[in-house]
């Protein structure tokens, strides 16, 4: 399935993009995770979550659904 | 009329409203780019007991966003000149300034004081220093953090909800703040002021509170988008089960990594390659024999120019991308690899000035 994947903060100066869609042929959570980090090495040093349907996933959690957003904490005040 | 009569002419306020609020106590912890927003309104809005720590003094480029304050708050200790300026907004309300750094030693005693803690600090270790001691003390914790062009808002353990261990668990994250990244001044401004909206919707029970919501907003686009989040009653467990040592917790913001390494250091040191992999247009520009030029994003594609007999001591501009670069690269444990801590800044402090083109 195609994947409308969309990136906040520091993790959109990594991909070089806010929004992008990616191919992707599994399930899991840490699949599409190893995907990215195949696309953009830089990812595997960077705290994120993945939000699926406006909901944050849990590690061991499908993805089903088409839009998938990558979220950094961000520190600043 | 009455200073609060636009507040009690709603119905959803009236009276007994403004009395809550007269009777709150907010704790309102960085009174810096979304402290000064936040404690402007809560102030204006009448919350009765606002409570201001900040350890920091006011620096010319605060200015742009950091609204309490004006040119002649320069030097001057921000907790004490929010006070003075907010005085001069409402002076029918009490406003306690905090002129020290909140620490694992005096947060709980101080949280302890108030109903609802309020977070506008711009690091890692402090923002987690809050959550726990919120959690400690079971007050709700209004969140806001910014970045660059975006921010967020959410709020953490009201009525037994998530906290920000729930919501990113990882304590290690290497994103900066801004005192060393740009931030569009009214961002803060913007995120700052959503806060104290939400400070005051806790106060007069009125409204949904962000509660496991994260507010997401971006002022290039006007793009907001609400995430859900869950609790993870683990994460809150742990936080409460290290409640008997959290006093005596030592501060980890000033830690080392084990491949940080301080300029003067590795200066003194021999057999060494400095690596700068910062882009081509930053400055200033560093002149050594053993310097090699490489940004972090085409590092990889040139690992091959970097001789790895040597020690290889990476530097940017904060010392952020030269962690990166260490962990990017997993060079061979015989390699030493270093970080430059704070990058250029502390390296110019120690090379004679005709070395650095600027």
């Amino acid at each position: 399935m195609i994947i409308k994947t969309t990136y906040y903060g520091l993790i959109s100066e990594i991909t070089h993009c806010e929004s992008e869609e990616i191919a992707f042929e599994g399930l899991a959570v840490s699949e599409f995770k190893t995907l990215l980090f195949e696309k953009y090495p830089l990812l595997k040093g960077t705290v994120f979550q993945l939000a699926q349907n406006n909901t944050i996933l849990a590690e061991e959690a499908t993805i089903t659904n088409h839009e998938i957003a990558l979220l950094p904490p961000f520190a600043g005040g | 009329m009455n200073r609060y009569s636009k507040h009690i002419i709603l119905d959803k306020i009236g009276k007994s409203g403004q009395e809550k609020l007269s009777n709150a106590k907010v704790l309102v912890i960085g009174a810096g780019g979304l402290g000064c927003p936040v404690l402007q309104y809560i102030a204006a809005a009448g919350v009765g007991t606002i409570g201001i720590v900040d350890f920091d003094l006011v620096e010319a480029s605060n200015l742009q966003r950091q609204i309490l304050y004006g040119t002649k708050s320069l030097g001057k200790n921000k907790a004490l000149e929010a006070k003075k300026h907010l005085e001069n907004l409402n002076d029918e309300i009490t406003i306690v300034a905090y002129p020290f750094r909140l620490e694992h030693k005096n947060a709980l005693s101080l949280f302890s004081e108030y109903d609802i803690i309020v977070d506008g600090t711009d690091n890692f270790a402090t923002r987690y220093l809050v959550n726990d001691a919120a959690i400690i003390t079971n007050k709700p914790l209004v969140y806001g953090a910014i970045y660059k062009f975006e921010g967020q808002v959410t709020v953490f353990n009201y009525n037994n909800g998530a906290s920000y261990r729930c919501l990113f668990p990882q304590e290690n994250t290497q994103a900066l703040n801004c005192s060393q990244i740009g931030v569009l001044g009214v961002l803060p401004g913007i995120i700052g002021t959503m806060q104290a909206n939400e400070v005051l919707k806790l106060i007069l029970e009125i409204g949904d509170v962000l509660s496991q919501k994260l507010l997401c907003y971006n002022a290039l686009n006007c793009s907001m988008q609400i995430i859900s989040y869950s609790k993870n009653e683990a994460a809150i467990a742990a936080v409460l089960n290290n409640k008997a040592n959290f006093k005596h917790t030592v501060e980890t913001a000033t830690c080392l990594s084990s491949n940080e390494i301080e300029a003067e250091t590795a200066l003194a040191l021999e057999n060494t390659l400095f690596v700068d992999v910062r882009e081509p247009h930053e400055e200033p520009k560093l002149h050594l024999d053993n310097l090699l030029a490489i940004p972090l994003h085409q590092l990889e594609d040139n690992i091959h120019k970097i001789d790895t007999t040597k020690r290889l001591l990476f530097f940017c501009a904060s010392g952020v991308r030269s962690l990166q670069a260490i962990q990017l690269l997993k060079l061979d444990k015989n390699t030493e690899t270093y970080s430059i801590k704070n990058g250029i800044k502390s390296l110019l402090k120690y090379i004679k000035n005709e070395k650095i083109e600027s």
